[in-house]
């Protein structure tokens, strides 16, 4: 239970189009992330998921039923937002119950999912409290307690961590890892931030301007991005992209991460000037100036001590480096 | 003054100085009229300004008041056209506030602005046409029929001032709502309407005053004894030749408490409606 496929499905707010044809299928029990850039569509699609949002054409099918027209407390999922939205007049047992009130349970059973939900999440102490009495982090957690209790085939997270603090993020995180070894259950995952996708996805859909631009697990597209959007959104300090011809390679582009860039202060084949240093302790970025190509990065592990405005030299390590064609589609030899 | 560091002592005393002038000259001419019907009818003319003394206190008005007419009854039936067309004012206009803020469909905007033009038109352009509607249905002399023109004077101006606050509902919350299978009528009266009680407070106050002070639309469809409302009842005093001052002022001075009653109710609801949503 709790497949999802969909099949050239988009959407069109009047003339706008905002998702042009995904097709998708993700399998029972997989936690699959949708990432891009804002504004590329992400919410939508997962809204459509929801059926909070008509399909304006093609096809959503859970568990190989179209649900296109049913209504979304029908579709056995359910939903955790950005902004919590917890109810505000209810308690947080309250909150958690309602759902199941709503499609006619009996109390008894009630009563022992929102006892089985809040254990998981450690909220029995809050249960008798209201929303406005809890932290932004308790909130969300209350939020997340309320999806587990209807128990759906589908969990949807439209960026739940993203009005948390830094320490709080990793925290709800590992939390969200954990629940979804404990719960077997599929997950779909809206974060633009990467770091969130690649610890927590199965697989990743990396969505551009309304559009699958690749789906692949965290390090298939780390190590094999099929164009330079990809390439360029996954990992950070950002992928450096050169001009291939300059460097007698085949392609319009040639793209290399920053830690695959070798840095020599006496020869190499890429000249440039040190223009910015930061030494983030585990890490240090170094960002250089060249003609030919720009602004590079170059990230080296542990502490270096390099100047800025120093001469130095890069080489791209040949074994590691990807070459894209003028659209953008990567080259493979 | 809970905040020493942002607030001073002389722009404190300043800005005081100006509500309170506000406040006595706002408050001035009820003041006359509460202080006047206390008084002897000479002492009305002789000293206008004067507060009652010993000789010239007299409770004469409110005793024609209570003898002439029907007065209980007029005011049972200002409170009455007062209270229900309110309720449907609040009622009707959330909801089409509702339906213009929450739902996308053709003739959205068109139907919104159809609405503001009540805003800019008066209704009693239209009384003639009213009119002839109320006795055609037979309206005419009821209470029914001062409620229902009511309810159209107050509703464009409801469905103006909610829909904006509407629209700042959280979506997250409503699909929410929607997810856990509650009903659109559900989300309208559980999770919007307490969110917008304070634009409920507001638009309830507003409207109120009109419909209570209105003298035209009771003159014209519910002139009869049965139907009269206060502002009609008192004007039986006023006579082309001989007004009976007394009576009329002290008419007036009991058609305040109800509306004071009212307006404390909506004010409470309107202050505890900004305090809980600002501490949130
Ligand atoms: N109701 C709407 N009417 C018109 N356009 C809309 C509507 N909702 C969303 N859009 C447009 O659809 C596009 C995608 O919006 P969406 O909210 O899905 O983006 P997103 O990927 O979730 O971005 P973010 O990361 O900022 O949340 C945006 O360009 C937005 O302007
Ligand atoms: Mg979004």
């Amino acid at each position: 239970m709790g497949a999802l496929n969909l099949s050239n499905v988009q959407k069109s707010f009047g003339p706008v189009d905002v998702i042009k044809g995904v097709d998708l299928e993700v399998a029972d029990g997989e936690f699959c992330v949708f990432v891009g850039p804002s504004g590329c569509g992400k919410s939508t699609l997962l809204r459509m998921i929801a059926g909070l949002e008509d399909v304006t054409s093609g096809e959503v099918r859970i568990d190989g039923a179209k649900v296109n027209l049913t209504p979304p407390s029908k579709r056995e999922i359910a939903m955790v937002f950005q902004s919590y939205a917890l109810y505000p007049h209810l308690t947080v047992r309250d909150n958690m119950g309602l759902a199941l009130k709503q499609a006619g349970e009996a109390k008894a059973e009630i009563a022992e999912a929102v006892a089985r939900a809040s254990g998981m999440l450690s909220l029995e102490p809050l249960l008798e409290r209201r929303p406005s009495e809890l932290s932004g982090g308790q909130r969300q957690r209350v939020a997340i307690g309320r999806a587990i209790v209807r128990k759906p085939k589908l969990f949807l997270f439209d960026e739940p961590l993203s009005n948390l603090d830094a320490a709080l993020r990793v925290h709800t995180r590992i939390e969200i890892a954990r629940l979804h070894r404990e719960l077997k259950a599929t997950m779909i995952y809206v974060t633009h931030d990467q770091v969130e996708a690649m610890t927590l996805a199965d697989r990743i859909v990396v969505l551009n301007a309304g559009r699958v631009a690749q789906v692949g697990a965290p390090m298939e597209l780390y190590n094999d991005p099929a164009n330079t959007f990809v390439a360029g959104f996954i990992g950070s300090p950002q992928m450096n992209f050169l001009k291939a011809s300059a460097l007698g390679e085949t392609g319009e582009t040639l793209g290399i991460r920053p830690e695959h860039l070798e840095i020599s202060r006496e020869a190499g084949r890429i000249p440039g000037t040190i223009s910015h240093v930061e030494h983030l302790g585990g890490e240090t970025n170094v960002y250089i100036n060249t003609d030919v190509h720009g602004l590079l990065t170059v990230r080296l592990f542990g502490e270096h001590r390099f100047e800025v405005a120093e001469v130095v030299h890069l080489t791209p390590d040949a074994s590691r480096q990807f070459l894209f064609d003028a659209a953008g589609e990567r080259i493979r030899v | 003054m809970a905040n020493r560091a942002r607030t001073s002592l002389p722009r404190t005393a300043a800005a005081h100085a100006i509500l309170l002038t506000y406040t006595v000259i706002a408050l001035f001419p009820v003041f006359v009229i509460v202080i006047n019907a206390l008084k002897t009818r000479r002492a009305i003319f002789g000293h206008p300004l004067q507060l009652p003394g010993p000789e010239t206190f007299s409770l004469v008005g409110f005793q024609t008041v209570l003898q002439q007419g029907d007065f209980p009854l007029y005011f049972w039936n200002s409170l009455v056209v007062t209270v229900v067309s309110l309720v449907f004012v609040l009622l009707f206009g959330a909801m089409a506030a509702f339906a213009l803020s929450e739902y996308r469909f053709r003739g959205n905007t068109l139907t919104g602005l159809y609405l503001a033009l009540g805003i800019m038109i008066p209704i009693r352009l239209g009384t003639v046409a009213i009119l002839q509607l109320m006795v055609a249905t037979g309206l005419v002399n009821t209470l029914f029929a001062l409620i229902l023109v009511y309810t159209a004077q107050g509703i464009p101006l409801a469905v103006f001032i909610l829909a904006e606050f509407m629209k700042t509902v959280s979506d997250d919350l409503k699909n929410a709502g929607r997810i856990d299978g509650l009903s659109e009528y559900r989300i309208f009266f559980r999770l919007v309407i307490p969110l917008v009680r304070p634009a409920m407070a507001t638009v309830a106050v507003f409207s109120m005053i009109p419909i209570w002070n209105d003298l035209w639309f009771p003159l014209i469809l519910a002139p009869a004894e049965s139907v009269k409302t206060v502002t009609l009842g008192a004007q039986i005093f006023l006579g082309q030749f001989v007004t009976d001052w007394n009576a009329v002022l002290a008419s007036l001075s009991l058609a305040i408490i109800p509306v004071l009653v009212l307006y404390l109710i909506f004010s409470r609801q309107l202050i505890r409606g900004i305090t809980s949503g600002a501490v949130k």
